[in-house]
């Protein structure tokens, strides 16, 4: 039952492990070291960090700012709440392709969001074949676009549990807005948040199939790979068969992902 | 006269503010809704009219459905979406016999060490799918079952969240039901297609539509197991139209693609809104 994991682990130290043969000539700590060398994967832990960093905060606050505004309105509330989920049900490569033409370069046109940029006064930068930042903001909104829905749903969910007798109790005493949302509306819908941020960090960990939608299958050559990414394409594809440094990735993967879990659910534990 | 003054400029107050409000719901309406504007939008402009718009039209005024024909026949579209609708029905009609019968032991079969065989199953949820998928891998490998149905599918037919969903659901039901239909003499696989399935219609609804969901959008499974186009889901699919597509850049007609592989989706979605949303908030994950 915990044969996955167990199987990870052997593949993880076996050098050399041929596919064809199941043979292996050896043993020890070569698979971690190769991994923890070789420049894409060093790109790949950059790339993957940058986007948990940005996008995790990023579209939580949104989130959490777009779920308070909808909690006020009741007009059109259903209606914006089935927009705001959209994203949810579609299919991301899909997606990610209308996003890549709106924001690439090409000799017919500068792209959508370029002349937005020039509209305002700047210049045209292209997103997708372009500088490393570019594409990196690419990246980044569209994470957060695909995630949002989720996160819209789960917050305006637990805002619309507050019990409502504690803001006319606050009305009544005359508390401020801010004094509201800081003192009952954060401390009610916090475990939430927490739960939000949890399973964000996580997923956003495991970021990549947004970015084979957006840069293609070639990650490396793009510069946009993420630790799924090197996984996967040691496993399989035009540089795969090698289960051996699949395997070390993964298991690089997974003590990070817990790692941060674990602080995350320390830090939640102590509020 | 000072009590008009304030009632006057509390109502401004209140009308600028949901002014504002209804301007960023609004706001963020449109930053969700514009890509798919854009991909109906650019399916139905000509090749010829696209590129020759160096700053594009909101707007089209002769829409065509050209690029709707070149998407099924210069490419396998047909073939990508007859795949994904095949793999979906499937892998979740199968996953959801597998699940009601694991749910139904767990939650009503008495036999040894049940609890804890159950505790090791909830663990497993413990453990990252990339770890899983490169076990899978090499297992189905060796098998020699790629680019196979049985290969795609064999995988994704047992969730442990969803067996864990159901039994949670069929314990609720009261034990002297059981006794009951057991004094009538009532099988044990009759007292679950007639009483706990019917009972648990609403949980296994939302096990549907999150796995038909997971299914029509799943990646990284079918581009690891399947290098065969004849085998390809719509997700390996766009993307193959994307790096080799229709032979030039044709981007209408790889916006055509696109429309036809979100519509199915997205129209289950419009019909089945609340179901949805209520499944995804019960048992969702993404994001």
């Amino acid at each position: 039952m915990v044969y996955p994991l167990v199987d990870v682990f052997v593949y993880s130290f076996e050098e050399g492990y041929n596919f064809a043969s199941q043979s292996f000539f050896g043993t020890g700590l070569y698979n971690y070291s190769y991994v923890l060398h070789d420049p894409y994967f060093l790109q790949a832990v950059k790339n993957t960090f940058i986007i948990v960093i940005i996008t995790v905060p990023m579209s939580t606050l949104i989130a959490l700012g777009i779920s308070l505004l909808l909690s006020q309105i009741t007009k059109l509330r259903s209606a914006f709440q089935t927009i705001y989920f959209l994203p949810y049900v579609t299919n991301t490569l899909a997606v990610g392709l209308v996003f890549m033409i709106l924001f690439k370069k090409t000799a017919y046109t500068d792209g959508m969001i370029n002349l937005l940029i020039n509209a305002f006064g700047g210049a045209s930068v292209d997103f997708i074949d372009g500088p490393y930042w570019a594409k990196m903001t690419v990246m980044c909104i569209y994470t957060v676009w695909v995630v949002m829905p989720f996160k819209i749903l789960i917050l305006t969910s637990a805002l619309s549990s507050v019990n409502p007798d504690y803001y006319s109790a606050a009305r009544v005493d005359g508390t401020r807005p801010w004094r509201i949302f800081y003192r009952i509306t954060l401390p009610m819908i916090s475990p939430m948040i927490f739960y939000l941020v949890i399973t964000g960090f996580i997923g956003a960990f495991k970021a990549y199939s947004d970015e084979v939608a957006l840069f293609g299958t070639d990650l490396n050559a793009a510069g946009m790979n993420t630790i799924v990414g090197y996984v996967y394409d040691m496993l399989y594809g035009d540089s795969g068969g090698y289960p051996s440094f699949a395997s070390a990735a993964a298991i690089i993967l997974f003590m990070i992902v817990l790692t941060i879990t674990v602080i995350n659910l320390m830090i939640s534990d102590r509020e | 006269m000072d009590y008009i003054r304030i009632e006057r400029n509390t109502k401004i107050k209140k009308g600028v503010a949901g002014t504002v409000r209804m301007i960023l719901l609004v706001l963020w309406a449109i930053i969700v809704l514009f890509p798919f504007y854009w991909m109906i939008l650019t399916s139905l402009k000509g090749y010829g009219a696209y590129n020759s718009e160096y700053i594009p039209k909101l707007y089209v005024t002769s829409p065509t459905f050209e690029n709707y024909r070149d998407a099924f026949s210069a490419v396998p579209l047909g073939r990508y979406f007859l795949n994904t609708a095949i793999f979906t029905v499937i892998t979740t009609a199968v996953m959801l016999v597998v699940i009601t019968l694991a749910a139904f032991a767990f939650a009503r079969l008495e036999f040894k060490g049940r609890n804890f065989v159950f505790v090791i199953f909830l663990s497993l949820m413990m453990i990252p799918t990339e770890l899983v998928v490169i076990t899978n891998f090499v297992t189905i490998t060796n098998w020699n079952m790629r680019n196979s149905f049985q290969g795609l599918i064999l995988p994704s037919i047992t969730s442990v969240f969803y067996i864990y969903l159901l039994k949670e659901n069929f314990e609720q039901v009261p034990d002297t039901l059981y006794y009951a239909a057991k004094v009538d003499g009532t099988s044990d696989f009759k007292y679950l297609c007639k009483v706990l399935i019917p009972i648990s219609k609403p949980t296994l609804v939302t096990v549907t539509i999150l796995k038909v969901i997971e299914c029509w959008n799943s990646y990284v499974w079918p581009r690891l197991i399947t290098d065969d186009q004849a085998y390809f889901l719509v997700s390996n699919g766009i993307q193959e139209i994307r790096e080799n597509g229709f032979g030039r850049e044709n981007i209408p007609a790889m916006m055509a693609a696109v429309v036809v592989i979100s519509a199915p989706l997205i129209v289950i979605f419009l019909i089945f809104r609340k179901q949805i949303m209520a499944g995804v908030l019960r048992g969702g994950t993404k994001g």
